[in-house]
């Protein structure tokens, strides 16, 4: 392990997330961006993503994840891949497809991509393109995955599960099946950001979230050695919280557009937090020893009821960024554990936003027009 | 259990990584880190897709001048569980 520091055990890091750009053609209502989207003037050039690729891999990372926004908006993005690469690192892109042609794909290979994840919002063209905000990405998106198939490259298929497409994951993970991909995830949406925003449009109800994963794990057998289903579980109504990120500055760690380094994508939604960048600090002492990744790693910082539970190091107290939205601070229980004192509250906001009548999305990027955009009807 | 495939070999975007930092072999899959231990990166270095299961047990007793009898056990064991989840195909 990399070293310590006076208070906490520091283990190296597995994975980085790093979000590209933050441009994205697609406006989904639960984008994991934040409601301030960085400039692309503010993007850190080819160079410094290599180096940051570089010292991650020097300090114990084994997997980046190339994310966005639609990291093929970068126009370098053939040159991030072949960096990563050769920094050793596994390369996952996480992409919408749109943008990025077949042509484009082979480069991609060629410069030692390992495995893409691509996107879909739903099964039905219709409902898939009014979630994505962009009319044609659907059919655009099933001609991606073909041309991955072709290429011979793994493919993921991921879904963002909400009120619009709860009652099809079946059939979501039939298409992923279809459509070559090796694994599947369907991830509930995580009420943080552009979903919270969102969240009586896209809240589903009790009822629904039992059905979908009582469904789940009717399936699942069905798929064995033939396709990996991972499930991110929906919380709102849950008992226990999710250990999110696998414990704060324990696994991974995300680099933004601009080169600001937090624990997880969502961080920046906690005031008063400290972040450090790339272009100021090596990466293993943002890691190490940025106010931040301090925060909230290890147990120390725990109040109770987490402080004295037996599960503190399983769940590691949930989510910081839902404990701040819902409890208004971010050192409080996830909500999402029956043991918070916010937890009724919780239950009953997602109760009250799966009911409310038929709520428009914001999208992002398009929230100041006055009319949306053209979509389809529903 | 998913069925053993006769000529194993890793499954698209499945490679075998020396990690320097952790000094351990770790297969790395889609969202996957998977240490491995002992013998299992002989193995996998050996599931190319050209050996049989018979052929990669055969040069695991040798390697390790072992009983082929035990060797097959932890073998197929071990190239059952990956093939379950889709490391191995």
């Amino acid at each position: 392990m990399s070293g310590s520091d006076a208070r906490v055990e520091v283990p190296a890091p597995l994975g980085l997330l790093a979000e590209l750009t933050h441009r994205c053609p697609l406006a989904c209502p639960y984008c994991s961006n934040p409601l301030t989207l960085d400039d692309r003037a503010d993007e850190l050039d080819t160079t410094t993503w290599a180096r940051v690729f570089r010292e991650a891999a020097a300090m114990g990372v084994l997997q980046v994840h190339l994310s966005g926004g639609e990291p093929a908006s970068r126009r370098d993005l053939v040159e991030l891949v072949a960096a990563a690469r050769d920094a050793g690192l596994y390369t996952n892109l996480i992409t919408s497809a749109i943008g990025l042609d077949a042509t484009r794909l082979v480069r991609l290979k060629e410069a030692g991509l390992d495995h893409v994840q691509l996107s879909l919002q739903d099964v039905e063209a219709e409902s898939a393109d009014h979630i994505a905000g962009y009319p044609g990405a659907h059919a655009r998106k099933l001609a991606f995955a073909q041309s991955v198939r072709e290429l011979g490259l793994a493919l993921t298929v991921n879904t963002v599960i909400h009120r619009a497409n709860i009652d099809r994951v079946a059939a979501l993970v039939e298409m992923a099946a279809s459509l070559s991909a090796g694994r599947v995830e369907i991830a509930h949406a995580q009420y943080y950001g552009w979903a919270l925003r969102n969240r009586q449009a896209l809240m589903p109800s009790r009822e629904q979230v039992a059905r979908a994963m009582a469904e789940m794990e009717n399936i699942r057998p069905r798929y064995e050695g033939r396709l990996v289903i991972d499930l991110v579980v929906p919380d709102y109504y849950a008992r226990r919280p999710k250990a999110c990120m696998g414990g704060w500055g324990r696994r991974s760690l995300n680099v933004t557009p601009s080169g600001r380094v937090l624990p997880c994508h969502a961080a920046e939604s906690i005031a008063g937090l400290e972040f450090w960048s790339v272009r100021d600090q090596p990466l293993a002492e943002i890691w190490r020893s940025s106010p931040a990744f301090q925060a909230f790693r290890g147990t120390e910082w725990m109040r109770e009821p987490c402080r004295s539970c037996e599960m503190r190091e399983i769940d590691y107290g949930g989510c910081r960024c839902q404990a701040m939205a819902i409890a208004g601070d971010a050192a409080a229980t996830d909500p999402a554990c029956e043991l918070s004192p916010q937890h009724a509250l919780m239950q009953m906001l997602a109760e009250q936003d799966a009911s409310a009548a038929s709520a428009a999305y914001a999208y992002r990027g398009r929230v100041a027009r006055e009319r949306p955009i053209a979509i389809p009807a529903r | 259990m998913a069925e053993l495939p006769e000529r194993p070999k890793l499954a698209p975007g499945v490679r075998l990584h020396f990690d320097t930092t952790r000094q351990a072999w770790v297969l790395l899959g889609p969202e996957r880190v998977i240490e491995t231990e002992g013998p299992a990166s002989d193995i996998l270095r050996r599931c190319d897709g050209s050996r049989t299961v018979c052929e990669i047990i055969d040069e695991l007793a040798v390697l390790y001048t072992a009983d082929r009898a035990e060797i097959a056990v932890d073998v197929n064991d071990m190239l059952a569980e990956l093939a379950t989840k889709r490391m191995v195909v």
